[in-house]
């Protein structure tokens, strides 16, 4: 259930970001997710592609310093609420998040979110039994 | 002590002009060494004989009965040789005399063949025969690189032309370069001299030498190539560039030495690796770096990345190029070649003399060049002077690796700073790669100074937190160095530029336009 997110340096100059895209881009790689933290001096660009083994090999290749992790992601019903239930189950479990994201699916109606959590094992077991939707790379990377 | 030592590993040849006819291992028995420290066994009698003896010790670890040849022990730091045991293992005093005799003489004809010297002599009433002792060299004026470039170009040469049979130049950062000119008889001391470091630092005439240093009016492609044959070495002259035919050259003519920029010399490791050439597909075994100087970080990072024994030799065009000074296998201060070269520290500020083991810069006079003598030339380099006789059995003086140039420092917020500082923190340290930038700038009436480095793997993108503490621990580093802050940012691997030559680690634009 585990889903691959691939990490990458972004260094304060303009144009970097575009650049991982038109990598990406003719590398025939689709982005399904993505979202950058960043303050003035870096930036961290997390993505969730459809070949995130050939993402980052080609991001590497590239000149950029690339990390490969697992994530899962779960679906969210569309209404108030829905996201902070599955946040609930996770911190009455002690398992602490790292970073979470969301984005709409490709008919626009579900939300999912990305979680990085400490523990992802356990994670994906306590929000199954709480019936909260995980998703399978496959459909991940479909979206 | 040794009374006696059979050592099978010698030469036979006759026709011995020092080591090269070591293939022909024969036994020979000495029964006389005579112990110095480290347990250095300087071979007399019998060898001396035989003619060949005189330019290498035997250390005491070479087991009786083995029969590698002589090569073989040098690869194993076995035996050191020495290339001029007459000149390099020198006593002091027989040194002073020697040098105050050139000195006199080259002073004597800087004065009557280079209009530059008579003026500056005369100007303050200062005669040739005024130099009687080797501190008299402290009346002589200093010369400097302004002195070259004014007089440019033929302006210092105290030989006609006809006599000069190569000229050298080095680029200046502004205007004409600086020329300067060789007799045959300067070759060939300049020759002697690199090859006395080739040797120190372990090469001998089975290895094959690739010489990536620019070769043309720069003096290290060709100064080293000239010592490296007189050594006996096969020279691949492969020139700087065009890094990954270096690599295949390396690997198909199994190179065993690298010469060139330390700089370089890194940025071909990377090659080297990308290429998957690593140790074994490789034969390199040692470097004789020069050009430019490195930290001892730095020289860590190349032995470590080659797997190889990374020597420093010094010297500058003004004085000879490269041959002025080069380190032993011992990697302890390089021994400088005394009897053509004649060193001494001063203080920048005042331009007084300092004594052995204090820090300050470098002043060369050249006592036998015969082209362009050099009489107390600044060479604006920083370094300490150590008279100690070193273990490898070398008495010479060694000079320290250079600490910086008085040219290099930067002022900062009214502080100090060498690249060489922030090299030794930065170099090394994990998760960054060891090229750096240094860009200075005005931020309105201040100083800003920002290091980049490169951050080369992707195991901190987890946490936001890690690249950042990875960041402000370099800064803190950087602050603890320097006493200043400096700004450190991460930029993406090999995005700082490489270089082939000597890298340019610094941009100033604080008196730009900006
Ligand atoms: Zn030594």
């Amino acid at each position: 259930m585990l889903v691959k997110q691939i990490s990458v340096f972004l260094e304060n100059k303009s144009g970097r970001l575009a650049e991982v895209t038109k990598i990406l881009g003719e590398n025939g790689i689709n982005i399904s997710a993505l979202s950058i933290a960043d303050t003035t001096d870096f930036g961290i660009l997390r993505l969730i592609v459809n070949n995130p083994e050939k993402a980052e090999q080609v991001l590497m290749e590239n000149g950029f310093a690339v990390s490969a992790t697992s994530v899962i992601a779960i679906g969210v019903e569309d209404k108030p609420g829905g996201l902070s239930t599955a946040l609930e189950i996770l911190a009455r479990e002690s398992i602490g998040i790292e970073y979470v994201y969301a984005f709409v699916g490709r008919d626009g109606k579900d939300a999912y979110v990305i979680l990085r959590v400490e523990n992802p094992d356990k994670a994906i077991d306590v929000l199954t039994k709480n019936n909260i939707k995980v998703l399978s790379s496959s459909a991940v990377y479909e979206f | 002590m040794y009374k006696s030592l059979t050592c099978v590993a010698v030469i036979s040849t006759p026709k011995c002009h020092g080591w090269h006819f070591e293939h022909h291992v024969t036994r020979c028995h000495i029964d006389a060494g005579e112990e110095l420290q480290d347990k250095v066994v300087v071979i007399s009698s019998k060898f001396q004989k035989m003619g060949f003896c005189s330019r290498f010790n035997i250390y005491s670890k070479i087991t009786v009965g083995h029969t590698l040849s002589v090569s073989q022990y040098i690869a194993k730091g076995l035996i050191k040789m020495i290339w001029n045991k007459e000149a390099e293992c020198l006593g002091r005093s027989e040194m002073k005399a020697l040098q105050l005799e050139r000195l006199k003489e080259i002073v004597k004809r800087a004065y009557e063949n280079v209009g530059l010297y008579r003026r500056k002599f005369d100007d303050i009433g200062l005669k040739p025969e005024h130099i009687q002792t080797l501190k008299d060299i402290e009346k002589i004026p200093f010369t400097t690189k302004d002195d070259l470039r004014d007089n440019y170009p033929y302006g210092l040469f105290a030989v006609p032309m006809k006599s000069i049979v190569r000229v050298h130049a080095s680029s200046g950062t502004t205007g004409k370069p600086i020329v300067v000119g060789y007799t045959q008889k300067d070759v060939e001391n300049w020759s002697e001299c690199v090859a006395r470091l080739i040797v120190a630092a372990g090469g001998t005439d089975d290895d094959i030498a690739q010489v990536v240093f620019g070769y043309g009016l720069f003096t290290g492609g060709f100064g080293l190539h000239y010592g490296l044959e007189k050594v006996g070495i096969t020279v691949v002259p492969a020139s700087s560039g065009n890094s990954e035919r270096q690599i295949m050259l390396m690997e198909d003519f199994g190179s065993t030495i690298l010469v060139g920029t330390p700089s370089y010399a890194l940025y071909l490791s990377e090659v080297a690796e990308e290429m998957g050439i690593t140790k074994g597909r490789h034969k390199l075994r040692l470097g004789l770096f020069g050009g430019e100087g490195h930290t001892p970080e730095m020289r860590m990072e190349i032995e470590k990345r080659w797997g190889i024994l990374a020597t420093e030799n010094y010297g500058l065009s003004e004085i000879v190029g490269p041959g002025v000074s080069g380190e032993c296998s011992r990697q302890c201060g390089m021994h400088i070649n005394e009897d053509h070269f004649y060193p001494e520290i001063i203080e920048s500020t005042t331009g007084n003399t300092l004594g052995y083991g204090e820090k300050g810069e470098l002043v060369l006079t050249t006592l036998t060049k015969e082209g362009i003598p050099m009489l107390r030339y600044r060479t604006k380099d920083i370094t300490i002077l150590n008279p100690e006789p070193c273990s490898c059995g070398r008495s010479n003086v060694r000079m320290n690796k250079v600490l910086g140039r008085t040219d290099d420092m930067l002022i900062i917020r009214g502080v100090n700073v060498f690249p060489s500082q922030i090299e030794s923190v930065l170099v090394g340290m994990e998760h960054i790669g060891p090229h750096y930038q240094i860009i200075v700038s005005k931020k309105g009436f201040m100083d800003d100074i920002e290091v980049q480095v490169e951050l080369i793997d992707g195991k901190m993108l987890e946490k936001y937190s890690e690249l950042e503490k990875l960041e402000s621990g370099i800064r803190h580093k950087l602050r603890t160095v320097l006493q200043i802050d400096a700004k450190v940012k991460l930029v993406n691997p090999k995005s700082i530029e490489r270089s082939v030559g000597k890298a340019k680690r610094v941009i100033d634009l604080r008196n730009k336009n900006v």
